[in-house]
């Protein structure tokens, strides 16, 4: 399908073997108070040090609490924000460095589908102009990009005679969000993040989005990375899964292994709300109590064991590394450490 | 798997009336009386200041000290006569070209300043903005009508300068306007996403901002225009706009004035149709708000 | 608390400081020489250099600027060109009309408009709704200086009931407070009050509508209290907007005072301004608008300090 659209699709430079997207150390902190007067009142450390590899046609689940700075992840990953620190490296090439990828050329790339599916499209604007606007300003004339434009309607399904001439608020939440995917897609991306894309939508139609994603996913040969506080629907898409906490990475690995095996508390805390049908699950709940603490300033050492309930006096003096505890799989927690000193390691 | 989808059926009425936003708008302000009702009063006033050399057999000029300050309803005089025994409904219907010509044009010209400095504040964001809104600030130090006074004054009498002392006026407070629209949308996903399409900043701004912030921007310009009438007849009022023997409403109350003794109704003629027009203004605008704020 | 006052204040100093910047400059956009009109056009070049060099009209701008601002501190405004007075008394003198002008107006203004939109924000689209959305339009459209000129028409030359102009029999300037001197506030006094009256209304209109239509005024009313404890509720909740409208809007009277003070021949800084800019008195224009500008700074600063002890939400943050 991807062959006779006219935007040509970006090569795969790396080979099968090289992850399309390595993320090493991505740190965001927003100053604080400014303005004229305003001192330094610290920082609030919404993404800090960051690592992600995504391999080629897969999919990352990200999930976390509000808050946890997933969201802001997709946005330094898009450079809409621009990150303090961070290395990111597309396909073998590093971005925004000299000789690396150009932004724009990224932009093409990777592309981002919103929560909102109204409010992330021009209100005065038909869909079918609406998608048509990526490839125009990539310089495909407007007739060939319209034409282009009513070709993906017509395949996340939306008949392009009758839904092209529409304004976004002529159409429902569901095809609103297919919209916005069909407009991601019209830069023939290789990678898309999808950010709470589905978590709006009724149950329903939440799974007939799901489905059109999946089957978008092997014939375009896409990998999402794909940002959900819902557990159930991560576990149904996900190759791999990556758990946030407060702006850090607490556990990574392979869906089945860490819904399975969670091996940080905070990770165990997040399935055992699930709601769950296997009665076996539901008597092993470790609620989580209280709001995540502040994201201002945090604290040295753990920043979850204030909610933790195996937290130990060593929780507060060392940051917890990351350690492999599988294939695979890795932990932030001083537990999967055995020279930690946590009483609990093993 | 199109197929597999039911698409809600939208009736076909609702779909045709909802095509264009302007369409709608117009047809919501067509349903208020008062607001077309002003827009008709409005629409006479500048016919007959325009066409007022086709419409109106007298001339605005000639004097005549035999029939000075005739009184409302002599024959031949329908108004009466000013001061220097000119007839006050040709004084009228050309006093309207310079007083609506003084009224519009700062409004027009802060509008456009305005909504291109807003619009880039707003976009820009950041200390940009923070610096262009500080600035700004200052005028908000002064009251608009000393303000206008005080430049006017400065400047010296003469219809550019008036214009000038208006428009300096109201630039602040559209650019306000212009730079809290922008603000608001420059946030919204949409813009995100077209950033995240590689278009440049000034095409974002042509295609998808423009359309969504200039409505609110000029209705709030459309309610100014009534305060800068006002104002404009007002600073001729004071002798500090148009020089006569030029026919503006503003400075034929002043020169009238003397007459209040004498023949007070047709002194007070002026005035009042600046307070029509005005008013007109005023309510247009709240009509023109209202029609703009419902989505149906 | 105390921080956001101390960063108030400190915000208030650039944008005072500004205002000196424009009041001085204002001299400076006027076409032809300050020194116009005193000299006479055929005086010879020795004379017009030499008074130059009396006014420091000599030196480059920015030195001209920090001389008139530090003499401007120390109360000295410069001469009247053209009464040979000190500028600071002429002004202080017109000023002190001008506020007794404005305070009145809008004493009377404010507590009209807030009784008007209170009651109509209270009856949604009663007789009094109706009127006073009416008269909130005709407070904003209307010409201030038009409806003096009618009013005065009306009591003054056909009833004959009030003097037309000035402050006081035989063209007196110096206020007192009796029946014959209130008499020729009345007219003045009524016209300015209908500048802030419209927007008060119509304000305060939609606060109390908007308090009443809140939820917690329905769940006060659901728990039995009283209409004087829910209207006691409603004040609180509107208070701190209407005052920030009114602080806004006293400031606007002392400018908007001027073509009405030049209807009645009141002799406050309106008039003064008016005189100044016929006379083309720089000096005299400068100091007033200066004083005037000053004012209007502080009125705001006031309703921004007092705004957060009356608001209990201002007082968190």
């Amino acid at each position: 399908m991807s062959n006779d659209l006219p935007l040509p699709s970006a090569e795969d430079r790396g080979g099968p073997a090289q992850p399309i997207l390595i993320v090493n150390g991505l740190r965001k902190h927003f100053p604080l108070g400014g303005g004229l007067f305003g001192g330094n009142k610290g920082a609030v450390h919404a993404v800090d040090g960051v690592n992600i590899t995504v391999p080629k046609r897969t999919t990352l689940g990200i999930v976390g609490e509000s808050g946890c700075g997933k969201s802001t992840t997709a946005r330094l990953l898009t450079r809409l924000i621009e990150p303090d620190e961070g290395e990111v490296i597309f396909d073998g090439e590093a971005v925004g460095v000299p000789g690396g990828m150009p932004l724009k050329e990224l932009r093409r790339n990777l592309q981002l589908v919103f929560q909102d599916s109204f409010a992330s499209l021009n209100p005065r604007m038909t869909i079918e102009r609406a998608i048509a606007f990526g490839p125009q300003v990539h310089g495909l004339p407007a007739s060939e990009a319209i034409e282009r434009s009513r070709h993906l309607l017509d395949r996340v399904g939306l008949e392009p005679g009758r839904f092209g001439g529409r304004y976004p608020h002529e159409l429902s939440g569901g095809q609103r969000q297919r919209v916005n995917i069909a407009r991601a897609l019209a830069f023939n991306p290789r990678l898309i993040i999808l950010d709470e894309s589905v978590s709006a939508l009724d149950k329903s139609v939440q799974a007939q989005v799901l489905n059109l994603l999946m089957d978008l996913k092997d014939e375009l040969k896409l990998t999402y990375m794909f940002i959900s506080h819902d557990l159930n629907v991560v576990q149904y898409i996900s190759d791999h899964v990556m758990v946030m906490y407060l702006g850090q990475v607490v556990e990574v690995g392979p869906v089945e292994e860490v819904y399975a095996h969670p091996r940080h508390p905070y990770t165990k805390a997040l399935l055992s709300a699930v709601p769950s049908l296997d009665p076996a699950r539901r008597t092993e709940r470790t609620p989580l109590t209280g709001d995540p603490p502040n994201p201002i300033n945090p604290p040295p050492g753990c920043r979850f064991r204030d909610r933790c309930p195996k937290a130990h006096a060593v929780c507060a003096e060392i940051a917890p590394p990351s350690v492999a505890v599988g294939a695979d799989h890795r932990v932030a927690c001083l537990m999967a450490d055995p020279a930690s000193g946590h009483p609990d390691a093993s | 798997m199109s197929n597999a989808l039911t698409q809600p059926t939208v009736p076909a009425s609702i779909k045709q009336a909802s095509r264009n936003y302007w369409v709608g708008v117009l047809r919501r302000i067509g349903r208020e009386k008062l607001t077309v009702v002003c827009a008709a009063i409005l629409l006479l006033i500048v016919l007959l200041a325009l066409l007022a050399p086709w419409l109106i057999g007298a001339d605005p000029y000639k004097t005549s000290m035999i029939r000075r300050l005739l009184p409302i309803g002599s024959p031949g005089y329908l108004l009466g006569t000013d001061e220097l025994g000119r007839d006050m409904i040709a004084r009228l219907a050309y006093g309207g070209r310079m007083s609506l010509l003084i009224g519009v044009m700062p409004v027009f010209i802060a509008f456009v300043i305005g909504s291109v400095v807003g619009i880039f504040a707003g976009y820009a964001g950041g200390r940009i903005n923070m610096a262009i809104m500080r600035l700004l600030d200052v005028f908000y130090a002064f009251p608009s009508v000393l303000l206008a006074v005080a430049i006017a004054g400065a400047l010296g009498q003469g219809i550019s300068n008036s214009i000038l002392a208006l428009t300096l006026i109201f630039i602040p407070q559209l650019t306000r306007i212009a730079e809290s629209v922008t603000t608001q949308v420059r946030t919204l996903d949409y813009v995100e996403a077209a950033r995240m399409s590689g278009a440049s900043s000034l095409t974002i701004i042509r295609v998808h901002i423009l359309g969504n912030v200039l409505g609110p921007i000029f209705v709030y310009a459309t309610g100014l225009v009534s305060v800068s009438m006002i104002l404009a007849s007002g600073l001729s009022f004071l002798g500090l706009g148009v020089k006569p023997p030029e026919p503006e409403w503003g400075l034929m109350l002043n020169t009238l004035r003397s007459a209040i003794y004498v023949n007070p109704w047709v002194a007070a003629l002026p005035g009042a149709m600046i307070f029509i027009t005005s008013m007109c203004f005023n309510l247009m605008a709240d009509g023109i708000r209202s029609a703009m704020e419902v989505t149906e | 608390m105390l921080v956001y006052l101390l960063k108030r204040l400190l915000y208030a100093l650039p944008i005072a400081l500004s205002v000196t910047l424009v009041c001085f400059l204002l001299v400076h956009i006027a076409p032809g020489d300050p020194l116009n009109a005193v000299v006479p056009a055929d005086a010879p070049a020795e004379v017009v250099n030499a008074l130059k060099a009396a006014y420091g009209f000599d030196k480059p701008l920015p030195v001209q600027y920090v001389r008139w601002l530090g003499r401007a501190l120390t109360g000295d405004l410069g001469t009247s060109v053209a009464t040979g007075r000190p500028v600071a008394d002429e002004v202080l003198s017109a000023v002190r009309n001008t506020i007794l002008l404005a305070v009145i107006a809008a004493i009377i203004g404010f507590a009209l408009g807030a009784l008007l939109g209170g009651v109509a924000g209270y009856r949604h689209r009663g007789i009094v709704d109706r009127l006073a959305t009416a008269l909130s339009v005709v407070g904003v459209s209307v010409p201030h200086y038009w409806l003096g000129m009618v009013l005065t028409i009306i009591f003054s030359t056909r009833l004959n009931w009030l003097p037309a102009m000035g402050a006081g029999p035989g063209g007196s300037k110096e206020w007192l407070w009796d029946g014959e001197h209130i008499r020729y506030l009345v007219l003045p006094v009524a016209t300015l009050m209908v500048i802030p009256l419209g927007i008060v209304t119509r304000t305060i209109r939609a606060l109390v509508a908007d308090t009443l239509s809140k939820d917690f005024v329905q769940a006060l009313r659901a728990k039995g209290l009283s209409d004087r404890a829910v209207f006691l509720h409603v004040v609180k909740n509107v208070a701190p907007t209407a005052l920030a409208v009114m602080g806004l809007q006293l400031g606007y009277l002392m400018g908007g005072s001027i073509l009405v003070e030049t209807v009645f021949a009141w002799p406050g800084s309106g008039f003064l301004l008016n005189t100044a800019i016929f006379q083309r008195d720089l000096p005299l224009l400068q100091g007033t608008i200066l004083i005037l500008c000053l004012i209007f700074v502080l009125l705001n600063l006031m309703v921004d300090v007092l705004q957060p002890l009356i608001d209990p939400r201002m007082r968190r943050s």
